[in-house]
């Protein structure tokens, strides 16, 4: 499981990258590009999102890239190879990102199962708290597969145990207030919050939402075990276009 | 948060973990003032100086001898301050945002009804304001974005997805997972995560509480039907909410666009179009594909142009204690023309959707018995809608005028 899979790792790495992609944005074929790159300059786990309508979690980069996936034909049924391609391909363990609508219409259990067979090894649920979520938890853990949760720093300690307590693999831990790719001030305020974090779980953590140069990286050293990188490869690939993905990850660490 | 507004299998609260310690604060202020007996007496008092209630109940007498079945009434929410019932949700919010000590109010809107009543009571109370707004939905309400500006609220057009309501809702909560600290959202319609569709059921809940106390007196005997228009809900819940208990029919009737077959509707209740989903944080029925993405949906009436539906109302479909219809564009115009010739009054363009369904069904009915609809709103909004469906020779040379005078 993916415990076990980020502690050996750590034991080589002083933090591991997890990034994040859009399938079907800009396109699939460019989509399994970037992955490939992506693993190629030592990306430890990665974040698949499947395209949604309403991403109501995710800030204008990350929402654009879901719209215009979708106007260009993503399906959940082409996400589904996409996902089994890649990770059948690389090493690396690749993990769901989505929002709930996309599981209930395609079955949650068949969703689970999909993902077993398709060898994705865990998923971040953004709008499902864990309240809401008994039938997937079950599900995910009949196939030994990982239900991430997510801490955010209005997140009081005692809700933050019970989290720890029904997650899986790791926790993710939103750096700040706010949606996906706007500015987050990495300070003593982060510090704290990731002190409160520790305390709470003994799960691996890992910190997103604005995390986009090496300086961010480092000084979530020794806080966390996992920075994730998200908006801004999407953001360097419109500018730059996919080829520049490699080194950009490569330059984070 | 324990209760989590579950009406069988509709509603929850789908929440992203920023967010759930902002509702359980608005969940337990909602629950003190919902028990605290001075709090409903204060917001009667409020409606009543600010605005204009109790509304009358007035009865049709031209419409129905015109159809020559049941006695129609209209309950006026019309009149409420600003224009439509969205003024009973936003001054009760209003009051609980005070409660909580909040500075900023939010809000999206579709017709520019519940952005115009959010400004009002953003200026009332001293609250800064900011109001999103689909870009189609500027478009077509403009002169209520010109009144939003004037009342001192930001308005920000929305450019993502369809460019109507649910984007608008979308752009609300993305400030809101900012700003909670010091923002308050002013959910408009009796949808979205718990406990938005119990809390704004609760404020509109005037409506019916008058109604029935109304048609009581007038009749001395409960109508036989109830009629409201269903955009998110809140109006029909309102008026509903008052006969729940009595042997009185519910009808809620919604946006049928261009008719049910032409895939351009909002109809989640009574069309084959619609399924079950999670979206905007609840459970309920939404017009979407097979895998889930919501699609585009089309009325006249903005109001109404919304891709889900109160998951309060879902269940009473379910349950069958409540029935759905739908309106096209076509009826719903011809509808407004006839309540307007006949009795003098305006309705929206989203309420005249309730009108279609009653002027088909009171002929029906004997003349001992009597009907409601609920006048959701007035209609002058949509002076510019209105004059392009009757195609107004005098009104376009009018406007070709004034932009000439614009551009000299
Ligand atoms: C006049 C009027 N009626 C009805 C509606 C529909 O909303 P609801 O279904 O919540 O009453 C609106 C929404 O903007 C409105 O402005």
């Amino acid at each position: 499981m993916l415990e076990s899979y980020i502690h050996d790792r750590r034991k080589e790495k002083e933090i591991l990258l997890m990034t994040h992609i859009v399938m079907g944005y800009p396109s699939f074929e460019a989509s399994m590009e970037i992955v490939a790159a992506m693993v190629d300059a030592g990306v430890d786990l990665m974040e698949l999102q499947i395209p949604f309508s309403e991403p109501i979690a995710d800030g204008p980069v990350i929402l654009a890239a879901n719209q215009q996936a979708l106007e260009r034909g993503a399906t959940v049924d082409r996400c589904m190879a996409f996902a089994r391609e890649a990770a059948a391909r690389f090493e690396i363990p690749f993990l769901f990102m989505t929002y709930y609508n996309i599981l209930y219409r395609f079955g949650v259990e068949a969703f689970t199962q999909a993902m077993a067979e398709h060898r994705i090894r865990g998923a971040i649920v953004p709008d499902l708290p864990p309240e809401e979520g008994g039938e997937y938890m079950a599900d995910m853990a009949a196939r030994q597969l990982d239900p991430i949760y997510i801490y955010a720093p209005t997140t009081p300690e005692a809700r933050m145990k019970r989290i720890a307590d029904v997650g899986r693999g790791f926790i993710y831990c939103v750096a700040r207030k706010g949606v996906t790719g706007a500015e987050t001030d990495f300070s003593s305020e982060l510090t704290d919050y990731l002190d409160r974090c520790r305390r709470a779980t003994r799960l691996p953590l890992a910190v997103g939402f604005g995390v986009k140069r090496r300086e961010d990286v480092d000084f979530l050293k020794g806080k966390a075990d996992i920075a994730v990188v998200g908006s801004q490869t999407i953001r360097l690939m419109d500018r730059e276009g996919p080829g520049a993905v490699g080194d950009f990850v490569r330059s984070l660490r | 948060m324990d209760n989590r507004g579950y009406y069988h299998q509709f509603g929850g609260a789908y929440l992203p973990e920023i967010l759930v310690a902002t509702f359980d604060e608005l969940d337990e202020t909602f629950r003190e003032a919902k028990n605290d007996p001075a709090f409903w007496q204060a917001y009667e008092a409020l409606m009543a100086s600010y605005s204009c209630r109790p509304t009358p109940l007035t009865y049709c007498e031209n419409l129905t001898r015109h159809f020559g079945g049941a006695k129609i009434y209209i309950k006026r929410e019309d009149l409420n301050h600003t224009g439509a019932h969205k003024a009973n949700n936003v001054m009760g919010q209003g009051l609980l945002v005070r409660r909580m000590g909040k500075r900023r109010v939010i809000a999206e809107t579709g017709a520019g009804q519940h952005g115009v009543a959010t400004a009002t009571m953003a200026a009332k109370f001293g609250f800064e304001c900011t109001i999103y707004m689909g870009e189609v939905d500027v478009e077509r309400q403009r002169p209520n974005v010109f009144w939003m500006e004037r009342l001192g609220a930001t308005v920000h057009p929305v450019t993502d997805g369809t460019r109507i309501l649910k984007d608008a809702i979308n752009e609300a909560f993305r400030d809101w997972v900012s700003n909670m600290d010091t923002t308050h959202y002013v959910l408009g319609t009796a949808c979205g995560p718990h406990p938005f569709p119990e809390m704004v059921t609760y404020f509109q809940s005037i409506i019916g509480k008058e109604a029935r106390a109304q048609i009581l007196a007038a009749e001395g005997r409960l109508p036989s039907r109830i009629y409201a228009c269903v955009g998110g809900g809140s109006n029909a819940m309102g008026i509903f909410s008052g006969f729940m208990e009595d042997p009185v029919e519910l009808v809620g009737v919604e946006a049928g666009g261009r008719g049910l077959d032409s895939g351009q509707h909002a109809s989640r209740l009574c069309s084959q179009d619609a399924s079950i989903g999670v979206a905007q944080g609840y459970r309920t029925y939404f017009l979407q594909d097979a895998d889930g993405q919501m699609q585009e949906t089309h009325s006249i009436a903005a109001g109404l142009d919304y891709v889900g539906v109160s998951p309060i109302l879902s269940d009473l479909k379910e349950t069958g204690r409540a029935r759905f219809a739908a309106a096209t564009d076509q009826e719903v115009v011809a509808a407004l023309s006839l309540t307007i010739r006949k009795e003098g009054v305006i309705p929206a363009l989203e309420s005249a959707h309730a009108f279609v369904q009653a002027f088909k069904e009171a002929p029906g009915l004997s003349p001992e018995e009597s009907i409601i609809i609920n006048q959701s709103g007035r209609g002058d909004k949509d002076i510019f809608t209105v004059a392009d469906a009757f195609d107004d020779p005098r009104w376009k040379a009018f406007i070709i005028r004034k932009a000439e005078q614009y551009h000299a």
